[in-house]
């Protein structure tokens, strides 16, 4: 199929650009310094000294007390997996219970769901109207034998911002593991592993415009996890395989230049998200925003539409240069509506109605205003196709 | 993902809306699976002289309820009943595997409104 013009790409949580800053940082660690770290001699020691210097930025970015902390992996996935399971599996002597919540990540869902067919009790939280955990119904699940406790930092899809502070001494009270995948929140808000209780922590690198396949998990010292994966003991024998040594350049990259300009980017982000929806919300008729107004990442829209569905609102804006996602049944894999969207408490029917687009730094407010000009048409075409319209939207 | 012929379709449906004095009217799908589809037609000396349709759901289910209002227009009754799912997504240069089912539905709403009609004029008699 023709590539269509693309004028506005607002589906950052799907695919983020490489920053050019840091597509430059990974170059000569293509072609020149190819050492591998674990060599003795002088391009294996520049090797070690790039890996080191980017784990070091890396741990800055979250706060975390020493380098030695932090192990680069394949990403987002890779990282919740080797969480998930080391934890689990190392404290299984704990305990076999593991609770996380409903509006995870497939990366930590269906880890979830293969340790429970393991023999392992999971306990998925509710969460309220918004995508807020529900920290008492975590208070009456957790039990001496909880030995993991999974919840992310943000959700990427309704951008809600979970209280994870609160979530980890609830956690840390009966003495499980926290963990806490950050892959859609790091780069976009301020993540402090030491201040918010967290003891496991899930990074990816392109959800910071640094280059796909790279990852990384936060261990604090002392926690105890297993590798999943078994070879030449690389990353203090936690994540065996020769690394990844560009990409890691890359990731290191990235963190150093989202420490340093998300603060700004993060302001000059949510001023447009806040524009964006209250344009849906006063223009649209029935337009609904799905998660919390306020705590919310700043680069997070997720609105809802009625008696239309989500897949043709993207074909529709896509006909105009609008790059975006839905939690509509039609567009994912197994043609089940999001099951976040079916948390937050949606009826099926409003689930395919909704529209995610995620800002990023390419986005200005003509690119706002230019969305805002074409939704109104778009919603009221597909309305007037719908059965389920009524009349009075129509005319 | 979809033919030129898809996009063609959901650019520019054929014979959409409702009709009003319809002599057979079937409604297939439901909007908790996101696919929910009326047909409408109007039947001449046991022929589909007009058809129009009113369809909640994605691209696919729009183009084939588009694609199946221009089969089915001047048709006999016997001749309509006899479209498949297969010949509407063929119209269209085929249809991605997972939406062969789901949003494919268009030929079944396109046959409920011919029974509809049947069974009305059964009725009458």
């Amino acid at each position: 199929m023709k590539m269509r013009l693309l004028r506005v790409y607002m589906d950052h949580t799907a695919g983020m650009p490489v920053d050019d800053r840091v597509l430059e940082s990974m170059m000569p660690y293509f072609t020149q310094n190819y050492g591998n770290p674990s060599s003795t001699h002088s391009l294996g020691n520049e090797a070690r000294r790039a890996i080191d210097e980017a784990r070091a930025k890396v741990a800055e970015l979250i706060g975390a007390e020493k380098k030695e902390e932090v192990i680069f992996t394949s990403g987002g996935t890779e990282s919740n997996n080797l969480a998930i399971k080391g934890a689990a599996y190392r404290k299984k002597e704990k305990g076999n219970h593991i609770i996380t919540s409903s509006i995870e990540h497939m990366s930590v869902m269906n880890t979830c769901k293969y340790l429970n067919k393991q023999g392992f009790k999971v306990t998925y939280l509710p969460v309220d109207k918004y995508g807020i955990v529900d920290i008492e119904a975590l208070k009456k699940k957790i039990t001496a034998k909880t030995a993991l406790v999974s919840i992310m930092y943000a959700n990427g899809e309704i951008g809600t911002l979970e209280p994870i502070k609160e979530i980890g001494e609830v956690a840390h009270s009966k003495g499980a593991i926290f963990h806490v995948d950050a892959v859609a929140a790091a780069g976009q808000v301020q993540v402090n592993v030491q201040d918010e209780n967290i003891d496991l922590l899930s990074l990816s690198s392109n959800d910071m415009y640094g280059p796909r396949g790279l990852g990384a998990l936060y261990k604090k010292t002392g926690t105890p996890i297993l590798p999943i994966m078994q070879g030449g003991g690389q990353e203090r024998g936690l994540r065996s395989g020769t690394e990844n040594l560009p990409g890691i350049v890359g990731m290191g990259k990235a963190a150093e230049l989202a420490k340093t300009e998300m603060k700004t980017e993060a302001e000059r982000v949510s001023n447009l998200r806040d524009a964006f929806i209250k344009g849906v919300l006063d223009n649209i008729a029935e337009s609904h925003l799905n998660g919390h107004p306020t705590e919310r990442l700043p680069n997070n829209i997720n609105v809802r539409f009625s008696y239309i569905e989500g897949e043709s609102l993207i074909l529709s804006l896509d006909m105009e240069g609008v790059a975006c996602s839905s939690g509509s049944a039609c567009t994912s894999k197994t043609l089940e509506p999001s099951h976040v969207l079916l948390a937050i408490g949606l009826a099926h029917e409003d689930a395919h109605g909704s529209l995610l687009f995620t800002l990023g730094k390419q986005n200005a407010k003509e690119d706002v205003k230019y969305v805002l000009g074409l939704l109104p048409r778009i919603v009221r075409r597909l309305r007037a196709i719908s059965p389920l319209t009524p009349k009075e939207l129509v005319t | 993902m979809y033919t030129e012929k898809v996009m063609e379709h959901f650019r520019n449906p054929r014979n959409m809306g409702e009709m009003s004095d319809a002599d057979g009217v079937g409604t297939v799908g439901n909007p908790v699976c996101g696919d929910l589809m009326t047909i409408y037609i109007r039947v001449r000396d046991d022929r589909i002289a007009d058809v129009k349709f009113k369809t909640f759901g994605c691209g696919a289910a729009i183009a084939t309820s588009s694609m199946i209002t221009e089969l089915a227009k001047g048709k006999t009754l016997e001749e309509a009943l006899k479209i498949t799912r297969g010949d509407v997504a063929e119209s269209l240069g085929g249809l991605p595997p997972v939406k062969m089912h789901c949003s494919n539905l268009a030929a079944d709403g396109l046959h409920a409104a011919i029974e509809d009609y049947l069974k009305k004029r059964e009725a009458k008699r």
